[in-house]
């Protein structure tokens, strides 16, 4: 088994940098202009993080009515803002509600999107039913939130699933699309030599799909995972109209329900605001070569 | 043998079939029956035909939602692949601290819209107009959210400022796929930089522009959380999405019916789009 992982391409960026890479080091002298002007193009996406911080970590005496009292270093460091924030927008039970929403629908995409997938991918050239199957999943790339929207709130509504587990449901149906497709074309390049020599072994078509298959595709995991966290993490609305009559509430959610509240201390807005925006920076920052790279492959090829 | 597999595989697709028939086909369908009626979304409801359709076609504030959103949706799609393009051949130049610049240009992507919309709000309420009296430009030197006339500016900053990010990533793949030889012999050849990148690189960064125009359109004609969190569609219904407009009336205004036809023309423009740009790029590639 380990040979043949050789016959498995690896993801198209992963190959590219490494590339890129060879091509950079082997010619050796650098651009000291153009870094020089993209590090000063950087200023306009740290421009507004920078100012968040400090507005979070200041307290409103200190919020004069010029652009020095905004955007000056605090005076004092203290972390009064983030408590008071925490408790106004209830921040761990949505950051829990936040995780729970987006580790489900993950969870569930990997395996609902990857059977099918993987189902569609092998029989689709062989079987008419299955083709259809394909282009009708992924006609559903193009069918907008707006429209599906109102008859949801109805259905899930009369389901009794206008809660948080609807919205996992939702979510996992509005990723198919891209997911099934994805996947279906992911397999184009893992031979059928192995299935066929497990077919000979006598293992059923559904063991060797789970032991084989399915952790032959992790680099595709990786992408779908890395699109479904970012879409479903930042997602407002699809919570707000579903969940609306539940007391749950997600981290964006929060935000927007608890705005009026904030009134015209804007300290404790951006220590709500900053605070929203951590786990997932803290995310980014983690597995930031995964994201890019999940995300490049992923558009490329979709 | 062979049955047996073609069953396991049923089985396979069967739960993402169940889910994408309950969630997305029925809903559709059902929202399609409703912009045939006069439902408010709650109570009893009637047949009125095509009327609602008629009726969209005449009334102003849809209109106005839909030259706002083609207005941010081209004017968007337009400023953010080139501002794109240009980032990414940067990034994929001789630089260094490349992977941290690329990160850095990536980070807006991974922000949520909404949170990022009422960051900007301070920006463009406080900040910016301070800035400007202080420099004594006197355009800016209120809030161009609170004006009927720049408030959709405004908008089109946040949506392009996260929008690029995404973008910028897509052609710096796209650039990396042109083999450097090609350059070479185009030096050799005694091109200049500018017949380089329009004879060379653009033609073969088609698909990706191809993919970045769809994306981003698709995008920005569904825009909705820097609405709500930027202008709430103000001042004077300015900024209404057709997505915030739709949400807006169809769940609380008691326009159930009239926003579903809404949404059911929204949809065939959206299809309409998409189609027709990958038609025009199909045909740019074939042309090469």
């Amino acid at each position: 088994m380990s040979e043949n992982k050789h016959f498995v391409p690896e993801p198209i960026p992963v190959r590219i940098k490494k590339a890129s890479e060879i091509r950079s080091d082997a010619d050796g002298k650098k651009n000291i202009f153009l870094t020089v002007l993209l590090i000063l193009g950087c200023v306009t996406i740290l421009f507004p993080l920078y100012m968040t911080i400090v507005i979070a970590l200041k307290s409103p005496s200190e919020m004069t009515n010029d652009i020095a009292g905004a955007l000056s270093l605090p005076k004092s460091f203290s972390l009064d803002n983030f408590r008071e924030a925490m408790r106004v927008t209830d921040f761990w039970n949505s950051l829990f509600n936040s995780i729970v929403i987006t580790g489900a629908s993950i969870i569930l995409s990997l395996v609902i999107h990857s059977m099918a997938g993987y189902a569609i991918g092998r029989s689709m050239s062989r079987h008419k039913g299955f083709k259809l199957i394909y282009f009708y999943i992924v006609s559903g790339m193009f069918v907008p939130f707006a429209i599906l929207m109102m008859p949801l709130v109805k259905e899930t509504a009369k389901l009794n699933i206008d809660n948080m587990f609807g919205v996992i449901l939702l979510y996992v149906t509005f990723y198919m699309p891209m997911n099934v497709m994805l996947y279906s074309g992911y397999l184009k390049n893992v031979p059928l030599a192995l299935e066929e020599a497990a077919d000979m072994d006598g293992a059923s078509t559904w063991k060797t799909y789970w032991k084989i298959i399915f952790p032959m595709m992790k680099p595709m995991h990786a992408t779908v995972a890395v699109l479904t966290a970012l879409g479903t993490w930042n997602d407002v609305m699809t919570p707000l109209v579903i969940m609306s009559g539940s007391e749950h509430t997600t981290l964006p959610l929060a935000q927007l329900n608890f705005q009026t509240q904030f009134g015209t201390n804007y300290n404790l807005a951006f220590a709500s605001y900053l605070l929203a925006l951590i786990p997932i920076l803290i995310f980014y920052i983690i597995c930031q070569k995964q994201i890019i790279g999940g995300i490049a492959s992923g558009a490329v090829k979709g | 043998m062979k049955n047996n597999k073609t069953r396991t595989y049923m089985l396979m697709v069967l739960p993402a079939l169940i889910l994408f028939v309950a969630f997305n086909t029925i809903p559709l369908i059902t929202g399609a029956f409703y912009s045939l009626t006069n439902y408010r979304g709650y109570g009893t409801y009637d047949f009125v035909g095509l009327r609602n359709f008629a009726d969209l076609f005449q009334d102003s504030r849809v209109g106005k939602s839909y030259l706002f959103t083609f207005k941010y949706a081209i004017c968007g799609t337009i400023l953010v692949n080139v501002i794109s393009l240009i980032i990414a051949m940067g990034l994929n130049s001789k630089i260094k601290f490349k992977s941290t610049l690329r990160g850095l240009y990536f980070l807006p992507n991974i922000l949520g819209g909404l949170v990022v919309g009422y960051i900007f709000s301070f920006i463009f309420t406080y900040i910016l107009p301070t800035a400007a009296k202080a420099a004594g430009i006197g355009f800016l030197s209120s809030s161009i959210l609170a004006s009927e006339k720049w408030a959709w500016v405004g908008v089109l900053i946040v949506g392009v400022w996260q929008t690029v990010a995404m973008n910028t990533i897509i052609y710096i793949s796209g650039l990396q796929t042109i083999p450097g030889d090609i350059y070479e012999a185009s030096s050799i050849d005694g091109a200049g930089r500018w017949v380089t990148f329009r004879k060379m690189t653009l033609p073969l960064l088609v698909p990706f522009i191809s993919t970045n125009l769809i994306l981003s359109t698709k995008n920005m004609l569904m825009v909705f959380d820097q609405i709500m969190s930027l202008t709430k569609g103000g001042p004077a219904q300015s900024t209404e999405s057709i997505s915030f407009l739709i949400y807006k009336n169809g769940m609380d205004g008691g326009q159930f019916g009239f926003q579903s036809a809404n949404a059911v023309i929204f949809f065939i423009v959206i299809v309409t789009f998409s189609v027709v740009q990958l038609k025009l790029t199909n045909k740019k590639e074939e042309q090469l």
